[in-house]
């Protein structure tokens, strides 16, 4: 037998039982969640755990780079920019239920930043963290495999990282990985609402226009930006998988996919 | 770089447009983007890698003219988080926001209410921001709009890439005691010159002397 066979003695005893529906819907993946139980990490600039929208964090850190060797730390600059705030409010007004967790990937100027992304996804990873909001994206192609590299290993850990895809013509990472779910923004004002897209690699899009986001200080903002699309789909994440725990990033793809608005998922 | 080609690029900056005109085209495509928004201002900010911070290199409407130059942390607030994710935003009712990089913002005597901030990218690296402030008739910012900024940031991107490249070749002129940076320097001198016929009579002058040195 060659290597990562399965023998016909095995095949009667890895029968998955996914429970699903014959036809999937909106209210099966979602209705009646709160995202309890599932931890969702914001990847970005820290975020204001005080500020009502947000209504705390379970934990915070900052990846610091000295040299070329990156370390986590405990968090004590809080939000550097708002933006971190702003997409972990957007999680908790879909999943208020769920356990938010900021990694601070920003701060420490634009030089190194690749490096403490990669720092800050691995720690994450590590963490065993369900879903990963990652609305940020680098255009240094030297880190594209490592970064491959750890969007395929959180794909087969359970991790499912969200990514906000760029909407300029450049190569930029890792939001073009299929192991990353990628979000764009459709113009729609709901916030439960998304869309599959036949044609990745964008593959999902979600609300990201005029929206009045919480940011630094306990105010509120209006913002447009695929970096809010992101967070819904993340937010949208922690309820299907707090509703059916033990997905798969495979299996909570597809979920989205058939629930989608557009391929006949009923609302 | 090695030497030879740094000498060779030397030269031909020389004949390329001098650093005024990658300026003039910067703040051109400052002019433009604030005429098409509608805005009070528009501004191109450039990565100073060296000390990591942004620099404005173009700003057009408020601050035209006292804000070239300026320096801020390149992790600075909005302006920051656009550079080193890499990622467009649009932000509107700014000043409900009590830690906008408003000591930056007080800096330029100019509070926005709304942005729009796009990075300027080129190939792998992300050169800078380029962002458009407030409109004169105060409606949002569309998505639609976005796209539109982007294409103009890809032109202040591939500006932004000349202009340090020339920035780079001249370091490199000004520093060499080399024939090959000192013809460099008397090409610069000639672009500058304006009596163009000139110039001419004197290159084609010294061309026939160094033929005749040669053979």
């Amino acid at each position: 037998m060659p290597a990562w066979s399965l023998t016909a003695e095995a095949a009667g005893s890895i029968a998955i039982q996914t429970g699903w529906p014959e036809r999937m819907t909106k209210e099966w993946a979602l209705d009646d969640a709160t995202g309890e139980g599932i931890n969702v990490c914001i990847l970005d600039s820290g975020v204001d755990g005080d500020h009502p929208l947000v209504g705390g964090v379970e934990s915070a850190v900052a990846v610091t780079l000295d040299g070329d060797v990156t370390s986590i730390v405990q968090d004590e600059l809080g939000d550097v920019c708002g933006h971190g705030t702003a997409c972990a409010g957007i999680v908790r007004s879909l999943a208020p239920a769920c356990r938010l967790h900021s990694v601070r990937v920003l701060g420490q100027g634009n030089t190194g930043s690749a490096e403490l992304i990669l720092g800050g996804l691995r720690y994450a990873i590590g963490e065993g963290f369900e879903v990963v909001n990652l609305s940020l994206s680098t255009t240094k192609r030297r880190f594209a495999e490592l970064l491959h590299e750890l969007a395929d290993d959180a794909y087969f850990r359970g991790t499912m990282l969200v990514a906000s895809a760029h909407n300029m013509p450049v190569e930029s990472y890792p939001w073009r990985f299929s192991s990353v779910i990628s979000v764009g923004s459709h113009e729609g004002t709901d916030s439960r609402e998304w869309y599959a897209n036949p044609d990745p690699p964008v593959e999902f899009f979600a609300r990201g226009i005029d929206l009045d986001v919480a940011w630094c200080g306990g105010g509120t903002l209006r913002c447009t930006g695929n970096s809010f699309a992101a967070p819904h789909i993340s937010g949208l994440s922690a309820l299907v998988l707090s509703k059916h725990p033990g997905l798969t990033p495979f299996q909570l793809k597809s979920v989205l996919y058939l629930t989608a608005s557009n391929t006949g998922g009923t609302r | 770089m090695t030497d030879e080609s740094s000498y060779r690029e030397a030269v031909a900056a020389g004949m390329l447009p001098s650093e005024q005109s990658h300026l003039a085209l910067l703040q051109s495509i400052a002019d433009v983007a604030r005429a098409i928004f509608g805005a009070k201002a528009a501004s191109i900010m450039l990565l100073d890698s060296a000390t990591d911070e942004l620099v404005f290199e173009a700003v057009s409407g408020y601050g035209e003219g006292d804000l070239i130059g300026m320096r801020f942390p390149s992790s600075t607030g909005i302006a920051g988080w656009v550079l080193v994710t890499g990622q467009p935003i649009v932000i509107d009712d700014l000043q409900q926001d009590p830690r906008f990089d408003r000591q930056a913002a007080q800096r330029t005597r100019y509070v926005p209410k709304a942005l729009m901030a796009v990075p300027l990218v080129n190939g792998e690296s992300t050169l800078g921001v380029l962002q458009v402030l407030d409109r004169s008739d105060e409606r949002a910012f569309s998505l639609g709009e976005v796209d539109l900024l982007i294409l103009f940031a890809n032109q202040a991107a591939i500006g932004l890439d000349l202009m340090q490249t020339a920035r780079r070749v001249c370091a490199v002129a000004e520093r060499s005691e080399s024939a090959v940076a000192v013809v460099a320097r008397i090409a610069e001198l000639l672009e500058r010159s304006e009596d163009e016929i000139a110039s001419l009579r004197l290159l084609e002058a010294l061309e026939t002397v160094l033929s005749r040195l040669a053979s």
